[in-house]
């Protein structure tokens, strides 16, 4: 059964002159427990189309449905990863785990065993995430790569069945990012959850996904998708073995190809060989 | 100080902030006592500091000056937290709800550039010339600007933190209760603390209002008289006041936002 599943979405922004179709006629299945990541040049709409997923952002026409519902809007079926600024920096860090406990949708007819549970889940997610030690520390203490960690505990706190992650390692240093790719990989597969996941490096979309869907701008859609030809684990080393080179050569060379960075390309190769002085 | 002091938002150690502060304060009392002293001007345009504590101590021995500071404490307090009991639940829908900010940003933002002090004579008839009338003025001095203010601090609550409440299943109540309004605290307070300050700056137009007590009132009645230390008395105490209460909140924003003064 396909976790979410979109098709011919359209989303278009503003109305009269300042119309941009930022999504257009999008089709796209996505299996239960499968990890998929969206790249793309930027203006590609891969951004949009999650927040489409999350209901943040509405659908102009099309049909997007998760787990079989039509979603008009957030729920707390698909929990969401921001790139920045989204922790709650007047909680500390296992507040803010334990913040979906505060919402009513989480703790309906909960029972104190529930409630146990509950408790015994933020403390097995702040094992796995590596945040034993910054337990009662604030986000504003922590660094960057940390402060993600604790996003995505909480997002997963609820148990969604979905996660979507928009950017999450953006702002990260590269060696940090890395950490926090098996990291990723290591707890969705522990959950078993689905993911989606927005970014715009390609070594990134390759490393986490199962298949990498490749965005084009003007207007946004869906170009072509690629299945990884990797094992289900990855490792490190993969990132230099001759299928993941060659995958990542042609993802780069189809978004050069589709962003309209061809002609730059071209004219900066033709004012190097004129070498006339400016 | 070493290099870097003219640094743009460079450090600055603790103690040189103070000495420098102290040396901020403590020139214009010594020029003030030196001008005073030199004789070249006349001491009804400008009295020296001793004749300004010396008028304080007589005030406050013959002529009352705690009754004074109380009642326009309250008259100030009165009138800011009636304007905040108003602006804090009204600035909250216009920053969360277009709806509510179409309808009544405008609105505000027009009344605000009216004059306080022209409403006088429309507050005496509506109001009367009692209390009420000075706490009015006071509250149409700092109301729209704080409405204004408290809507903007709800605005600057991050996306990002609003979204993630909302992915997680949240209410909209609950978004409201859990994440802006714990997230705009600190910036509410200051909000207050600012409006603390207009608050006291429109204390001497209030107690122009058929007032017979208060530290406004007395400025008005020392000018009459021409007791300029009285006026320097006034303005003076009303300074510190100011300060005062500042740090006061300074020092609640300490205790109430830990989180905002904690460094890894």
């Amino acid at each position: 059964m396909s976790a979410i599943s979109v098709r011919w979405a359209c989303k278009v922004f503003g109305e009269g002159h300042s119309r941009i179709v930022a999504l257009d006629k999008v089709c796209l299945d996505i299996d239960d427990g499968e990890f998929v990541t969206l790249v793309g040049a930027s203006g590609c709409g891969k951004s949009t189309l999650l927040r489409m997923l999350a209901g943040l952002e509405t659908h102009t026409s099309g049909e997007i449905e998760a787990g079989g519902q039509s979603v008009v809007a957030p729920g707390a079926d698909r929990a969401m990863v921001f790139q920045d600024y989204s922790l709650y920096p007047w909680l500390t860090v296992i507040e803010n785990i334990k913040f979906p406990r505060q919402l009513a949708v989480h703790t309906r007819d909960c029972t104190s065993a529930d409630v146990e549970t509950a408790s015994g889940r933020a403390d097995a997610l702040l094992c796995a995430m590596g945040l034993s030690g910054v337990t009662n520390a604030y986000p504003p203490q922590l660094s960057g790569g940390m402060q993600q960690r604790v996003a995505i505990a909480r997002a997963l706190m609820a148990r969604p069945k979905i996660l979507l992650m928009d950017e999450p390692f953006g702002a990260l240093d590269a060696q940090t990012r890395e950490v926090m790719h098996d990291l990723i990989l290591h707890v969705s597969k522990l959950e078993g959850c689905t993911v989606v996941f927005v970014t715009h490096d390609v070594d990134e979309a390759i490393y986490l996904g199962r298949r990498v869907v490749l965005m084009a701008p003007r207007p946004g859609r869906v170009d072509s998708v690629y299945d990884v030809p990797l094992p289900r684990e990855r490792a490190l080393a993969m990132k230099h073995s001759p299928e993941f080179l060659a995958l990542r050569f042609r993802i780069l060379e189809r978004i050069r190809d589709t962003s309209g960075m061809r002609t730059d390309l071209e004219l900066l190769q033709r004012l190097s060989q004129q070498a006339v002085p400016i | 100080m070493k290099s870097g002091t003219w640094k743009i938002r460079g450090w600055l150690s603790q103690r040189s902030y103070w000495t420098l502060a102290a040396i901020g304060l403590a020139v214009p009392l010594v020029a003030w006592t030196a001008l005073s002293l030199s004789d070249s001007v006349n001491h009804v345009f400008l009295p020296g500091p001793l004749d300004v504590v010396r008028r304080l101590a007589t005030w406050f021995s013959e002529d009352r000056l705690l009754d004074d500071i109380g009642i326009s404490t309250f008259r100030v307090v009165a009138g800011w937290s009636l304007s905040a009991l108003v602006a804090l639940p009204l600035g909250l829908m216009i920053g969360n709800f277009r709806v509510v900010q179409a309808l009544l940003e405008p609105l505000t933002d027009f009344v605000r550039y009216m004059p306080a002090v022209a409403f006088i004579p429309l507050v005496m008839l509506w109001i009367g010339i009692d209390e009420g009338a000075k706490v009015a003025i006071i509250f149409i001095g700092t109301f729209f600007q704080m409405v204004l203010m408290v809507a903007e601090d709800v605005r600057r609550v991050p996306m990002a933190q609003i979204e993630a409440a909302q992915t997680m299943g949240a209410t909209r109540w609950e978004i409201i209760e859990k994440v802006i309004i714990p997230s705009a605290k600190p910036a509410l307070l200051d909000t207050l603390r600012i409006t603390m300050g207009w608050a006291w700056t429109y204390l001497v137009v209030a107690e122009l209002v058929a007032a017979n007590s208060g530290l406004g009132y007395s400025i008005v009645k020392a000018q009459r008289f021409l007791q300029t230390d009285k006026i320097f008395a006034g303005i003076i105490l009303i300074g510190a006041i100011g300060l005062a209460t500042d740090q006061a909140f300074r020092f609640v924003r300490r205790l109430a936002f830990p989180y905002l003064y904690v460094r890894g």
